[in-house]
């Protein structure tokens, strides 16, 4: 059964419309997947030395387990943005004779190759091997990796019931910064010390190697709810017939300043309030604008100017890279009607843009408060926002018509946590790569002043040639119409 | 109205699709028929330029359709459900296609009214997206929609699948005044041959995406699609 499953997930990566596009992404993927098994191994090589040399009086292998406190909170977080359930089409597996339960523990079986689930391997491999090189007894080193490897398997199933429980409310994202923050706060203000106690317990375990079974039955807790959750979504009433959601409709005539492009924004706004995907993308803003509060406050940043316009773009750029992105595919689902309707493309385009546009601005002036920070932070937000204005918008634009993968907002499959992928943040990179290098440039060779306007000088050029960088747009979408109408019509 | 020149269609070296010669004239409902793949949809998406012809071309009101779009404010469609915007309930939906057609509120309200015996009550005033709506309510939804801003030509695609008895017998009404009351040209394609033997004034048979039969509906009509379709009658 399971050579089934996996024959099924082969072909509907192999087959899929996007699928050039796919591997290109993957490739893309697999050099940071490499980069970051580099980082891990260098990591767990050089834990030992290190933890020698900075802390001499201690034993390194009892400071690392304090650590795991930490490591946990992170990579929840972490997951919860990046990891996603590995989605499978169940509809029509419903009415084979397939067990339930197998689709189910092969989903979640799938899961647990996921590579976030390798990754600290990586470095506690070697950090285990310099440990027995070191004369630490070798089973209680061998049961210590052993229970690395459970934590990081309950981190991974965590995860996945903590997405199932938020994925319904709005704020998906809001619970789990609260909890690990105040999980965090907790232990750093030392009312409860869950590191030391942690700490303790996985010691415990590398000397008895009796309280193994632990983890093992934490593990097996978290996934049996794991399996009890998708169970019961495995039905049809259930998780395929979604909701009846009561209207909330408003008229929106402000939207008639913007002229004829007004029926397109008002399907904009309607898509973007009514549809989880999307909706989280807007919800993802108040993430953006808090983005500076990461490196301000930290006087070691003070100095790098260059990262003044990196946090600026991603600040002003959130919404734009977010929703951006997915442009024409918000539209896929309707896209032929749209086609054969009596509509202007570069109106279409048009309303997305201005859309694009509001969202820098309003940004823009949610972040003037960090000025507080300096006026050069300021200046520099301001900059990145001209930018994104005159230049990402068109980017982001003319990089959807190569977009060729349906979105579906109706989002009826199983499974579909749709949200944030790791994906979806790689093709953000030159968005963000290209003005910062332009920017660190000239502050390298000139002066900061000089980058500044460098980036204002590329914005303004973007817009005061705005209908001539339209209508090209334009017309690479038309010259890609029918391919698109063709992959939007497929399903995968 | 509509003209059809030496069109045909290829995936890969597959003829899906070869019609040499058809033309629909102002004001006709011409129904299509045929087995699944004989064209109909496939000839219906080159009519709104959703897919590229191989070769030939479709003139829609003397309007090269796939070099210009100037056709597209007086023709209207519905294929499927794909053409339906989930999100939004039927009365915004009714109104952003109205927009897109040069109608004012007022307007879409006045011809949609006209339609609150075919909703059946299912439809307006529900408060419910397209999207959760049942797929024959979505389907009248949709009909209804083609039919916003006073279009030449309405194109339905196998309109009659999926809707309850009732409701095709008031649409077979609906496309009749259609073309008879307001010359408006209608094309249909439909498995049903006896709705469309009914609604159709003239009926285009297509087997392997070529013209098998083209037929001015008569008495005698159903009962020869219907011999032809059995296997019994030699073309």
């Amino acid at each position: 059964m399971i050579k089934h499953f996996l024959d099924l997930e082969w072909k509907q990566f192999t087959r899929s419309a996007s699928f050039g596009k796919s591997v290109a992404l993957k490739i893309i993927m697999a050099f940071f997947a490499l980069y970051f098994i580099a980082m891990f191994l260098i990591l767990g090589v050089a834990m030992y030395p290190l933890l020698k040399e900075t802390l001499p009086e201690k034993d390194p292998f009892v400071v690392f387990n304090g650590f795991i406190f930490f490591w946990i909170l992170g990579d929840l977080v972490l997951r919860f943005f990046f990891q996603k359930l590995p989605v499978m089409s169940v509809k029509p597996l419903l009415t084979l004779p397939i067990k339930r339960e197998k689709v189910v523990n092969f989903v979640l079986g799938k899961s647990a190759l996921s590579f976030f689930n390798f990754l600290p391997l990586f470095a506690i491999i070697p950090f285990g091997i310099t440990l027995i090189v070191n004369d630490y007894d070798v089973s209680s080193i061998a049961f210590w990796m052993l229970a690395m490897v459970l934590i990081t398997l309950i981190i991974n199933y965590l995860n996945f019931i903590i997405e199932s429980l938020t994925a319904e409310t709005e704020l998906a994202f809001l619970p789990i910064i609260i909890v690990a923050g105040s999980l965090f706060a907790l232990n750093h203000f030392e009312i409860i010390n869950f590191a030391d106690v942690l700490s303790n317990g996985i010691l415990a375990i590398a000397n008895n190697p009796l309280f193994i079974l632990v983890p093992i039955a934490i593990l097996a807790v978290v996934y049996y709810f794991n399996f009890k959750i998708l169970r019961k979504k495995l039905f049809l009433d259930s998780s395929l017939k979604s909701k009846v959601q009561e209207v909330h409709a408003s008229n929106m005539e402000w939207t008639r300043f913007f002229g004829d492009v007004a029926p397109f924004m008002q399907l904009d706004l309607k898509l973007i309030w009514r549809n989880k995907r999307p909706k989280s993308s807007l919800m993802l803003m108040v993430f953006g604008v808090l983005y500076g509060l990461f490196f301000y406050p930290n006087p070691v940043y003070q100095d790098m100017e260059f990262l003044f316009a990196f946090v600026g773009i991603f600040v002003t750029g959130i919404f734009l890279i977010n929703f951006g992105q997915f442009i024409p595919a918000w539209d896929s689902g309707y896209y032929k009607m749209l086609m054969s309707q009596n509509i202007k493309y570069k109106q279409y385009l048009k309303s997305k843009y201005t859309l694009m546009t509001m969202s820098v601005i309003i940004l823009f002036v949610l972040s003037i408060p960090y000025v507080y920070f300096g006026w050069k932070i300021l200046l520099a937000h301001f900059a990145a926002a001209i930018y994104n204005i005159g230049v990402n918008t068109y980017v982001i634009l003319l990089g959807g018509s190569f977009n060729r993968k349906k979105i579906d907002l109706n989002q009826r499959a199983a499974f579909n946590f749709q949200g944030t992928g790791a994906v979806q943040w790689i093709i953000g990179l030159p968005l963000l790569i290209l003005p910062i290098g332009v920017f660190a440039l000239a502050n390298y060779f000139f002066s900061f002043e000089i980058g500044i306007l460098v980036l204002i000088l590329l914005g303004l050029a973007g817009i005061i040639f705005h209908q001539k960088i339209m209508t090209f747009i334009t017309n690479k979408y038309l010259a890609s119409k029918y391919k698109m109408i063709d992959a939007f019509d497929q399903d995968n | 109205m509509i003209t059809t020149t030496n069109l045909t269609k290829k995936y890969n070296s597959n003829l899906v699709l070869n019609i040499e010669n058809l033309d629909i004239p102002k004001g006709q409902s011409f129904g299509l028929v045929g087995n699944n793949g004989a064209g109909k949809t496939t000839y219906f998406s080159l009519l709104l330029d959703l897919i590229e012809p191989t070769t030939g071309h479709i003139k829609n009101n003397n309007i090269l359709v796939h070099e210009s779009e100037a056709w597209k404010p007086f023709t209207s469609s519905f294929i499927d459900e794909s053409f339906l915007i989930g999100y939004l309930t039927p009365e915004e939906y009714f109104y952003f296609i109205g927009e897109l057609r040069g109608q004012n509120k007022a307007d879409v309200d006045a011809l949609v009214s006209k339609f609150e015996d075919f909703f059946h009550g299912e439809i307006l005033g529900q408060k419910k997206y397209l999207r959760d709506l049942s797929k024959g309510n979505q389907k009248k939804a949709g009909i209804v929609a083609a039919l916003i801003g006073n279009p030449e030509v309405i194109i339905l695609d196998e309109p009659f699948a999926n809707l309850d008895p009732t409701t095709q017998i008031k649409l077979k009404q609906i496309i009749k005044e259609l073309a008879q009351e307001q010359g408006v040209t209608v094309l249909i394609s439909s498995h049903d041959l006896m709705h469309i033997t009914d609604v159709c004034e003239r009926i285009v048979l297509l087997e392997k995406g070529e013209i098998i039969k083209d037929i001015v509906t008569s008495e005698a009509t159903l009962k020869e699609l219907e011999s032809y379709f059995a296997g019994t009658q030699a073309v």
